[in-house]
């Protein structure tokens, strides 16, 4: 994002405003679908690690399209809500350019996770995108996914969800997210967008993974602004979604034995039905870590970290904020700070260990948010407990839509180093360092 | 799985689930069965965990008898007595989200045509008159509204049953039950007007005391499915429990309410008559032969 525009760069390969949504042009001769039919199956490794990449200049949303144009998706549901409604539509137009199977605009969220937990239960690759109130209003059948032990990428373009009613960035409801069992990634920008959507069906169908992925950004900062993407040629897609490779059968009919009723209910009250449920929830967990070493092999880790081995001090952030902590990283060294980013990019599974081995020796830790809650701080928090003495700013957080200032990072980095009580943070958000320092630690522990 | 293209390999028949072989063997995977000869085969639902005198279990019984293909058919439910029963079937069955059943069969059924094209892979969902009118009443609308090529069946008990005896959409005015203790205060739902509104190409009142008219129906709900769209089937299946039948006069609580508001009564729309007639062979859509003119001698 923080890279110069190259003169010779086109700012708007894409053609049309992204809102434009008109049907191709069918020309008499030319078949819509012909470019589709073009498109070659290769490896994810291939995909991945090998295949030559060409820079674009384009929105999250298109981002999210072309990472979609190359995921072989098999059915698609769009329904609309902002900031998310531009990529489903884009999605549409890749359905009528032959790219997308199958497409159709859903009722509204409940309906739509319902048809999509229908068509990945039949087999198909499956994708949907929602928003802040759709991500709450479907969570009752998203958080059912993971039981249902069924793989699906779906993208949070995260905004307000809370009354008053706004539809500006804020990502809350990533927390909801968290407890679901499903993968869970935040997007830094535009090229995290594409590269975890892609990574993330492949993530999916893994025999020993088989949940649900979401793919979070920060609405608008992310969807609607542009960056460079680094893409592979359109004319490769992702091998096809191979049923039979999942942890439990599709529901084709093809499988004995016959009484298969793979969503059994187990809500007696006794204990085989109790130990029933209890050891499913540990399955869909495990499955959750066993996540790790593809998100390691496809996506090159949970996090990643830049100048934290000699720093004394380390933010850490996810999303945008990881943007905005870049620039504040950059505004440090430039007052002789050294200091230290670790961008989460997998909040599910949360990369624990590495952030055990790369805070041992940090004095200060600062975790700026885009939510009044500070989700990210209390997983940080409870990460590196016990393994790390650096005192921990949950903070600052912007929320409701305000964006970051650089500045508001910078002075918690120094205030922090320095002892300085900070004015953006409250008391109640600081965590450690100073061991007289009980009545702080008692406020942050109480919020977690 | 049809019996078309899966063949046991020789030698290999006794590693297959025993239930399996049951089903081939003795049920009616790969055959065609009909009511008239229940007692006589291995049914798709045997056993299940349903109160002595339910009129909904027969009525199940009665349609997974009917399912064209059932070997090639998935089942789609939702909270409610019946999935009790339709879970111990011997084919699939998805048990989703509360209300959720007509969006998972949009995507199941979506799903199966992508990957077996014209091959038959039926989608029948069977959910109660709450999940169907209530909790689920915008998913059930709009698949219909969409055409979604499936069969919805409505169990209609006209209450809560398994969470105990509340009041429905589809309970009667008037009814004291609870949630309700004053009567309920409004009509029942008229979900058959709304399935023709809606677009269906098929709906069917019926009860389960007439079993080949069961059968017929539900024959008919899931074939037109396959191809002209959208069939609804609601059929009365009373809870005597809830409405403190006598288990001896279940069938005689049936056959009353079929003549004050349960008719049977069939609207299925010319793409669909001529659906069946040329793609499976009915005959009662034909145009019936002009009666002989008056007055002519009878030879």
């Amino acid at each position: 994002m923080s890279e110069a525009l190259e003169p010779q760069q086109k700012t708007n390969p894409q053609g049309d405003p992204i809102t434009s949504v008109s049907a191709p042009k069918v020309e008499a001769k030319k078949d819509p679908h012909a470019d589709a039919k073009q498109q070659k199956v290769v490896t994810p490794e291939y995909m991945f690690l090998e295949a030559p990449r060409t820079k674009e200049f384009i929105t999250g949303s298109e981002a999210a399209k072309e990472a979609i144009r190359r995921s072989n998706v098999d059915l698609a549901i769009a329904y609309p809500i902002t900031p998310q409604s531009e990529t489903m539509q884009l999605v549409g137009v890749l359905y009528g350019e032959g790219y997308v199977k199958e497409y159709y605009r859903g009722e509204e969220e409940v309906g739509v996770m319902a048809a999509i937990a229908g068509g990945s239960r039949a087999g198909v690759r499956c994708y949907t995108a929602t928003a802040g109130p759709g991500t709450l209003r479907g969570l009752e059948g998203i958080a059912s996914w993971p039981g249902h032990r069924l793989p699906v990428v779906a993208m949070f373009t995260c905004r307000v969800v809370n009354a008053p009613l706004a539809i500006q960035p804020d990502n809350i409801e990533v927390s909801y997210l968290l407890n679901c069992g499903m993968i869970v990634f935040h997007a830094e920008n535009q090229q995290d967008m594409y590269d975890f959507t892609l990574a993330g069906f492949v993530i999916s169908e893994k025999n020993d993974v088989t949940l649900p992925v979401g793919v979070c950004c920060d609405g608008f900062f992310v969807t609607h602004a542009r960056g460079y993407v680094r893409m592979q040629d359109r004319g490769m897609k992702l091998p096809p979604r191979e049923p039979w490779r999942g942890a439990v059968p599709v529901l084709d009919a093809e499988n004995p034995p016959a009484r298969l009723s793979r969503d059994a209910p187990v809500q007696k009250s006794n204990f085989m039905a109790y130990n029933i449920h209890a050891v499913w929830q540990q399955e869909v967990w495990a499955a959750v870590e066993r996540s790790r070493k593809y998100i390691n092999q496809y996506m090159g880790g949970l996090l990643t970290a830049e100048n934290v081995d000699d720093a004394e001090a380390v933010i850490i952030a996810s999303g945008s904020a990881a943007a905005q902590s870049r620039e504040a990283v950059r505004i440090c060294a430039e007052k002789g700070i050294k200091i230290g980013l670790i961008k989460i990019r997998s909040l599910r599974p949360f990369p624990t260990q590495e952030l055990r081995k790369l805070c041992g020796k940090a004095k200060l830790i600062v975790v700026p948010e885009f939510n009044y809650v500070g989700w990210l701080a209390k997983e940080v928090a409870t990460a590196i407990y016990g393994f790390s003495n650096a005192k921990i700013i949950g903070g600052p957080r912007v929320y409701g839509g305000q964006s970051m200032p650089v500045e508001l990072i910078v002075d918690e980095v120094e205030s922090g180093l320095t002892g300085k009580k900070s004015t953006n943070v409250a008391m109640s958000q600081v965590m450690g360092a100073s061991a007289a320092d009980h009545e702080a630690m008692g406020h942050f522990m109480r919020s977690i | 799985m049809s019996l078309d293209y899966v063949k046991f390999s020789s030698g290999f028949e006794k590693f297959m689930p025993k239930e399996y072989r049951d089903m081939v063997e003795h049920g009616p995977f790969g055959k065609k069965v009909s009511v008239s000869q229940m007692g006589s085969f291995k049914e798709v639902l045997e056993e299940h965990p349903m109160c002595a005198g339910c009129a909904m279990t027969l009525f199940i019984r009665l349609a997974m008898i009917a399912f064209p293909n059932p070997e090639d058919t998935i089942t789609v439910g939702t909270a409610g007595c019946g999935r009790l029963a339709i879970s111990q079937a011997a084919i699939p069955f998805v048990y989703g989200n509360y209300g959720d059943q007509n969006g998972v069969a949009s995507g199941l059924s979506r799903g199966l045509r992508l990957r077996f094209g014209d091959k038959p892979k039926d989608v029948v969902v069977m959910a109660g008159d709450g999940g169907t009118a209530d909790i689920g009443f915008q998913q059930v609308l709009h698949s219909w509204f969409r055409k979604e090529r499936f069969t919805t069946i409505m169990l209609d008990n006209e209450v809560y049953g398994n969470t105990g005896g509340q009041e429905s959409g589809m309970t009667n005015r008037g009814a004291v039950l609870k949630m309700a203790p004053l009567g309920k205060k409004f009509e029942k739902m008229d979900m058959l007007q709304m399935a023709k509104v809606a677009g269906c190409a098929y709906v069917a009142t019926v009860v389960p005391n007439n079993p080949r008219r069961v059968e017929s129906v539900i024959k008919k709900a899931v074939l037109i499915a396959r191809e002209v769209g959208s069939t609804y089937i609601q059929a009365y299946t009373s809870c005597n429990i809830e409405y403190a039948i006598p288990t001896d006069k279940v069938m005689e609580d049936a056959k009353n309410v079929e003549n004050d508001r349960y008719q049977f009564s069939e609207y299925i729309t010319d793409e669909a008559k001529q659906f069946l007639t040329e793609r499976y062979g009915y005959k009662e859509f034909l145009p019936k032969p002009a009666a002989p003119a008056p007055g002519l001698p009878k030879s």
